[in-house]
């Protein structure tokens, strides 16, 4: 940790020291970072570095392999919608540990934009401390709350920590599952996170518990240092239930600018997964300058009858967006959805949208996007529904409704629709609208201000969406989109 | 009546992209009064009443005073909350946003406005609810989303529900009675009967006369192309249901009109 960014005061000498064990590093701070560029030996030193076992650096060997040869015969993929220079991956350094922020003194020396947007969301003193690294009081100790509820998951066989210790721990569960929903070298950056991969979360729900939490308090606490290559592997088995909650609310800033990670979700006979995000990364100025490009693949196997996997995500931050949360319905009887808001201000840009792949015979699949497009940014709904030849009497139905903010950005829909057989029945209704000055000048009247109206129209267009999010997420992610589409209308 | 009118307008100009479309509007609206201004298709009465409300896109000129402060320095929004309601003409449909839940905003703006207390939930519906009743309309209406999928009487019937429950000053009632029956006409006009505050007034803007069955004005005025050619009573409604406005169209077209 450099000093000299560093004033040597009391409190930053104890966070220093006392920091790792807060949030539950175990790396040593002197070696943190490896020299940018990645080779095999990048790879081993990453897998020397975690202690993990052979298979799995082999496994990540094979990744790597397979990345070097989609990086020679295709390049970076092209495809999608998007505007953004070319990655230099050699320019990259693919392993740092778990840096210590610049300790501040206060809440004072943080960049006052970002307070107030903590203080809109209405994030409490202690979190906004946390989250923008000021240093925290003992009393405030995040990780012993996050203990107590580890302590009643355990008791009901409930397996849910690091990615890391799920490797040591329990390596029978990983190796079984990892890679078997998001192959190695799936795609680009999938691959690339698959050989480089540095930590991410773990939770396995024995056979018939219903997990008796949103597994997302502990999330959050581990949300602020989450890294540029995060992996996580869920699995519920048969007749298990989990809701999952991703992100946070609170702007996220990184100084690692390309973000690739890989979610893999496995839901066997009669198993429940609901999985929520909320992604708020840093999006860049106003200008376009900086912000964080994400390129996620996240993908669920409904592999048992029964099964059923449900999406939903509110992305607001990023400079770039590249995600298509899927499911692959192989079980019959199994089910598919993805509920989506996606919100592009400024200069961000999202590709965003999913996949549903029907294999099993009376699968259902439902898909409710809402893009919403503000200043000059380009926001672009990808989605394919494919059923296959034996997904007899199989479902989907899909709606994609764009809601334009002002007449400088950009709304796109790409629907790619396979049907393979004749029992099946498919829906797809598309809608763009603008904010008019009509709906405007209507609650205007009514004694509401055009922020207030305009928070309304807003969210009135998001509510499929937001009623699939967990209560207090909702209420949240409604602020959020208050906050992040602030000063765009009028 | 002593002291300063709860409306003026004072020599109200407005264009839209130099076509002019109100040509010197005076008009006077006393606390208690129930006024109509009616006139043919495209003479102008939409517009006076967006003007009134706020709507943007005009060059305007003159003055609006209502209880003697000039609405055209007020935004919109602090228009609606001094008491200036107007009833859409066309109602505007907000998808996902439920009709309870936007009027309970907008009353509580109006309210903290007036610096009263703003209300709960459970006392929002009480009031909401027992509007609803008195206006004929099914409770379920409150929980689908403003104007959404709503019929045209319904819509209609929507804008009485939010001017009785935001009991404005003054209400400019846009056309309410068309896509209305005679039924649903004489239930809102003894909605509006029922609930006007004496110390507030109703501008009824009107094409056809029936509402005014219900609705008695004690002021009639016929705007044709941008100005008041005519201003009387009850009366002049009635004349206007037996003659039409050709014979005032050709007075005004002659130069001739006349004020009172």
């Amino acid at each position: 940790m450099s000093r000299s960014e560093t004033p040597a005061t009391p409190a930053a000498i104890e966070r220093a020291t006392s920091g790792e064990y807060k949030y539950g590093f175990v790396t040593e701070i002197e070696s943190d970072t490896v020299p940018p560029g990645l080779d095999a030996d990048v790879v081993r030193l990453i897998s020397a570095r975690k202690n993990e076992p052979e298979w799995l650096l082999e496994w990540r060997l094979r990744a790597l392999e397979g990345w070097e040869r989609l990086a020679r015969e295709q390049g970076e993929p092209r495809w999608a919608n998007l505007r953004f220079p070319e990655i230099d991956f050699q320019a990259i350094s693919y392993y740092s540990a778990p840096k210590l922020k610049p300790e501040l003194e206060s809440l004072d020396e943080v960049d006052p934009e970002l307070r107030d947007a903590f203080d809109k969301l209405g994030i409490s003193i202690e979190e906004q401390k946390r989250l923008s690294g000021v240093a925290v009081d003992a009393v405030f100790d995040s990780v012993s709350v996050a203990t107590t509820f580890k302590d009643k998951l355990s008791e009901m066989g409930i397996i849910f920590g690091s990615f890391s210790d799920a490797v040591l721990n329990h390596p029978e569960l990983v190796r079984k599952y990892l890679g078997s929903v998001v192959p190695p070298a799936d795609n680009f950056y999938a691959a690339l996170n698959s050989a480089v991969f540095s930590d991410g979360s773990f939770a396995y729900i024995p056979r018939g518990v219903r997990c008796p939490m949103e597994l997302s308090t502990y999330f959050r606490i581990n949300a602020a240092n989450t890294g540029q290559f995060e992996r996580t592997l869920l699995i519920a088995d048969e007749g298990s239930y989990v809701s999952y909650l991703e992100g946070c609310t609170a702007p996220m800033r990184d100084e690692n600018q390309l973000h690739a990670a890989v979610v893999e979700l496995v839901a066997l006979d009669d198993a429940q997964i609901k999985y929520s995000t909320i992604q708020n990364w840093y999006p860049g100025d106003k200008e376009g300058r900086g912000g964080i490009f994400n390129f996620v693949t996240k993908r669920g196997a409904c592999r048992g009858r029964r099964s059923k996997i449900s999406w939903t995500q509110v992305e607001t931050g990023s400079a770039i967006t590249w995600k298509y949360p899927s499911c692959i319905l192989q079980g019959d009887d199994s089910v598919g959805e993805f509920y989506s808001v996606a919100v592009t201000n400024n200069l961000q840009q999202a590709d965003t949208g999913t996949k549903m792949i029907h294999l099993g015979k009376n699968t259902r699949s439902t898909i409710i996007s809402k893009g919403i497009s503000a200043g000059r940014g380009q926001n672009t709904y990808r989605g394919q529904v494919m059923i296959q030849r034996r997904a007899e009497n199989s479902r989907n139905y899909s709606q994609c409704d764009s809601l334009l903010i002002g007449d400088e950005c950009g709304a796109h829909t790409f629907p790619y629709i396979d049907v393979r057989n004749t029992s099946s029945t498919l829906e797809h209704e598309a809608s763009t609208t603008k904010i008019g000055e009509d709906q405007l000048f209507y609650l205007n009247q009514r004694g509401l201000s055009t922020e207030d109206a305009s928070s309304m129209i807003v969210n009135g267009f998001c509510k499929e969406v937001f009623r699939e999010l967990p209560m207090e997420f909702a209420v949240e992610a409604q602020k959020l989109l208050s906050v992040t589409l602030e000063g765009s209308v009028g | 009546m002593a002291g300063q009118p709860l409306l003026e307008l004072r020599k109200l100009r407005a264009r839209v992209e130099g076509k002019e479309i109100l040509k010197g509007i005076d008009l006077r609206v006393e606390e208690g009064e129930t006024h109509a201004v009616m006139g043919p298709n495209g003479s102008g009465k939409s517009t006076l009443a967006n003007v009134i409300a706020g709507r943007e896109g005009y060059e305007l000129e003159g003055e609006i005073l209502f209880r003697g402060r000039n609405l055209l320095e007020l935004p919109i929004e602090e228009r609606a909350r001094e008491g200036v309601f107007m009833a859409f003409q066309y109602p505007v449909e907000i998808p996902g946003v439920t009709n309870s839940y936007f009027l309970k905003a907008a009353l509580n703006a109006v309210r903290k406005h007036r610096g009263e207390q703003e209300l709960d939930a459970i006392d929002f519906l009480g009031l909401v609810r027992e509007q609803a009743k008195l206006l004929g309309i099914d409770a379920s209406f409150l929980d689908r989303p403003l104007n959404e999928g709503f019929s045209g009487g319904e819509k209609k019937r929507n804008e009485v529900l939010q001017m009785a429950v935001l009991n404005p000053r003054l209400a400019i009632l846009d056309e309410t009675d068309s896509g209305l029956d005679i039924d649903a006409l004489r239930i809102v006009a003894a909605g509006i009967n029922a609930r006007w505050r004496q110390d507030g007034a109703v501008v009824v803007i009107t094409h056809y006369q029936r509402l005014l069955n219900f609705l008695v004005p004690d002021f009639t005025h016929v705007l044709i192309d941008g100005r008041i050619v005519r201003s009387g009573d009850r009366g002049l409604a009635e004349e206007l249901e037996e003659r039409g406005y050709g014979w005032l169209e050709d007075e005004a077209a002659s130069g001739e009109s006349s004020r009172p």
